[in-house]
């Protein structure tokens, strides 16, 4: 019999009651229930059923791309998800981005003592579902248990793998002067709502964060515009961060048009009252594409067919500019530059 | 929101475009000073000036409340912090602010001070309910806008009988400032800062109303316009300037007329009245000392008076000499005159506090216009 299929100890984990304590992260038997009962229970699949503690497995044909991001949002439950499904759809994103196909993920939790099993057990549930949803498999892990005041509840790292199929060839790199700017959705929307839920804010919104994968939509894309040159998710620093990021990494200029910019009305109240630009405020399910103009209108026809694209917007283009500035025609008129944002907008959004 | 967006609504702004330029009268230059940082904001934000002839030109004013702080208060703040083990609430824009030597209470609280970035002074009050055990002082910044929150905070602390809370009060006034900014004149008797009307504040005057602005038209005969935050309040408060201006009248005249009324907010005024008196003077970064420019506690809220119950030890206040930073604050140079400016001195490695707060002159002309300048050297990022 397995030694994790099935629990030796007397009693199951207490799910419904029990906090996560220094022993179930010691390497014991507690250790042993916790992850036969939590983890392997819902990511169930065929590599975890071996109990290696790496998993084996063959690559598609293709490059491999590979991608790390570490989770320590707070707080860890928020309007449109959690801790859990957020992590499984960063990692996710971030391998579309590079015009991979997601396959495998890794899971590794840094759990503070003191934690409710309840707690622990959702999140698990959120990514065993955020990972089947998205068609990839969490086929290792790792759990470590810090004391308390050591940690907030939860971290949790993953990283993951996929293959990048030939002829795309992705980079921040590529943009060339004379490219459109097309984004799939609303902008702010995960910062907004993880923001809502602060302790010291008190104020009440039905925003819910758009954290969900994206290489559906990424591999719809690509399949109908394989010269698609520049994917990015404008996670931390919003939009206008990820933009700047890539002005420089190409070597050229970015002009948006604020009118074209999709941003909620309730996105942009919250953003009033906070004082935030919502160009600066975290996504976690969008992404920025630039493709050669002659592309431009298909690819839009494309991201609106998709369930996770119908907002998408051409919101700008690239343009010659050695100083790598982006600039913003205003609703007004005038012209303002969308600069890398100084110090920090909202701490901890992922 | 709707009502946001009609402020910003682009038909009109090209409406009003048209008519500044249709008014403008091209042999001369018009010179106006809008004295909050809000509009200095608006204006950079917007790409106001792109919509303005050439020959009307926006001298950004002092209203900015960090950056007026002088840097011996930013040491205060951060002695508050290191030397005392309490817990110190104050704005987000005060947290960057370099004191002496670029101490500033960021660095001081990756120090292990307990600095927490409130949105409202009565999230300090309710952390103060929550820790009995500590000492928790608000640093109250700003000018008459942020000061009846103050008052109410110091009046709630007192019903609430909380002995862990006090205010370290910096509260400035508007009126003084100008008067300031008119009243300097050079050794040949010309004034400092030449200016043909200012922008009037939005926020500060629906506390104060329209009263006070009236000696700035009759005493200094400068039109003053009251305008709200809207890039179409601004446009249009410009347009009436500049109309002012051709007509050789100086009136106050209120754009704002949604949110202020010539008395102000009464009762506002009445609790800060209550518990605040007038200092004697203030010094102000770049202006200097201003008679009669800021508020002080009352005795009968001493308890509440944190320059009262502690003490600390601050260094001899040293300002970096090339930052010109008091006389952006003036309106006598702009921005990217300064010789810091772009190099070393940016919104991350501030040299002073303009650079700093959102509503500060430099860091607006750096983070939103500075496209329009040739020759400012990019920093690595």
């Amino acid at each position: 019999m397995s030694i994790l299929g099935k629990s030796r100890l007397a009693r199951p984990l207490d799910i419904a009651n029990g906090r996560v304590d220094m022993s179930h992260g010691a390497g014991g038997r507690t250790m042993i229930q916790l992850i036969g009962e939590l983890f392997l229970s819902a990511f169930d699949n065929e590599f975890l059923r071996r109990e290696h503690d790496a998993a084996i497995f063959q690559l598609p044909p293709g490059r491999v791309v590979m991608s790390t991001d570490s989770f320590v949002v707070t707080p860890t439950f928020f309007p449109g998800g959690n801790i859990g499904s957020l992590a499984v759809h960063g990692t996710v994103n971030d391998l579309a981005m590079g015009g991979g196909v997601p396959q495998y993920l890794t899971a590794g939790f840094i759990l503070e003592e003191g934690l409710p099993l309840a707690e622990l057990a959702t999140i698990v549930e959120s990514m065993a579902d955020a990972a089947r949803d998205a068609g990839v498999a969490i086929v290792t892990g790792d759990t470590k248990v810090v004391e308390k005041g050591h940690g907030d509840g939860i971290y949790i790292n993953t990283s993951g793998v996929g293959v990048v199929p030939d002829g795309i060839e992705i980079g921040g790199e590529r943009a060339l002067p004379g490219d459109l700017v097309l984004v799939n959705g609303t902008l702010g929307d995960h910062g907004v709502a993880v923001m809502s839920k602060r302790e010291n804010m008190s104020f009440s919104t039905q925003i819910l964060s758009d954290s969900q994968a994206l290489n559906d939509l990424v591999q719809a894309m690509l399949s109908a515009v394989p010269g698609v040159r520049v994917l990015r998710d404008p996670t931390r620093g919003g939009l206008g961060a990820t933009l700047n990021e890539i002005a420089n990494q190409s070597g050229v200029g970015i002009e948006l048009d604020e009118a074209q910019i999709p941003v909620r009305t309730e996105v942009k109240s919250a953003c009033e009252l906070l004082g935030l630009d919502p160009l600066f405020v975290a996504n976690e399910g969008k992404l920025i594409a630039i493709c050669p103009p002659e592309n431009a209108e298909n690819l839009l026809a494309i991201m609106r067919t998709h369930r996770k694209g119908k907002s998408a917007a051409i919101i700008g283009r690239v343009l010659e500019d050695s100083r790598c500035f982006v600039r913003m025609k205003t609703q007004i008129g005038g012209t303002r530059m969308v600069d890398w944002m100084a110090g920090e907008q909202l701490p901890r959004i992922c | 929101m709707k009502y946001i967006e009609a402020f910003r609504d682009p038909a009109l702004a090209s409406g009003l475009a048209s008519a500044i330029a249709a008014a403008t009268d091209p042999s001369r230059t018009y010179r106006f000073m809008e004295f909050c940082g809000g509009h200095t904001h608006a204006i950079a934000r917007y790409g106001i000036e792109d919509l303005l002839p050439q020959n009307v030109r926006m001298i950004h004013g002092p209203g900015c409340p960090v950056c007026v702080l002088p840097v011996g208060r930013v040491d205060v703040a951060v002695g508050l912090a290191t030397q005392n083990d309490l817990i110190l609430c104050t704005y987000a824009d005060l947290m960057r602010v370099p004191g002496t030597r670029f101490q500033s209470l960021i660095k001081a609280r990756a120090q292990q001070a307990d600095v927490r970035m409130v949105y409202s002074i009565l999230d300090a009050l309710k952390i103060a309910q929550d820790n009995p055990t500590r000492q928790v002082v608000f640093f109250a910044i700003g000018f008459e806008t942020t000061t009846p929150p103050t008052a109410a905070a110091i009046m709630r602390a007192r019903a609430l009988g909380l002995k862990n809370f006090s205010v370290h009060c910096n509260h400035v006034l508007t009126p003084p400032a100008m008067r300031a900014i008119l009243g300097t004149y050079s050794d040949l008797g010309v004034p400092d800062v030449a200016l043909d009307g200012f922008v009037g504040p939005a926020h500060v005057s629906a506390i104060i109303g329209t009263y006070p602005y009236e000696e700035f038209a009759s005493v200094y005969k400068k039109p003053v316009v009251i305008a709200g935050f809207e890039p179409l309040d601004v446009m249009q408060s410009i347009l009436q300037l500049i109309v002012q201006s051709n007509d050789g009248r100086a009136e106050v005249e209120n754009e704002y007329t949604r949110a202020v009324n010539p008395e102000g907010n009464a009762k506002a005024q009445a609790i800060v009245t209550e518990v605040f008196e007038v200092r004697s003077s203030f010094g102000w970064r770049g202006l200097g000392e201003i008679p009669q420019s800021a508020l002080k506690i009352r005795g009968e809220f001493s308890d509440y008076d944190a320059e009262l119950r502690f003490s600390v030890d601050v260094p001899e206040a040293r300002e970096n000499k090339a930052c010109e930073c008091g006389d952006v604050l003036r309106g006598k140079t702009s921005p990217s005159q300064c010789k810091l400016f772009g190099d070393p001195c940016t919104p991350d490695n501030p040299m002073g506090a303009c650079m700093v707060s959102s509503e500060g002159a430099c860091a607006a002309q750096w983070t939103y216009g500075r496209f329009r300048q040739l020759g400012v050297r990019e920093q690595a990022t």
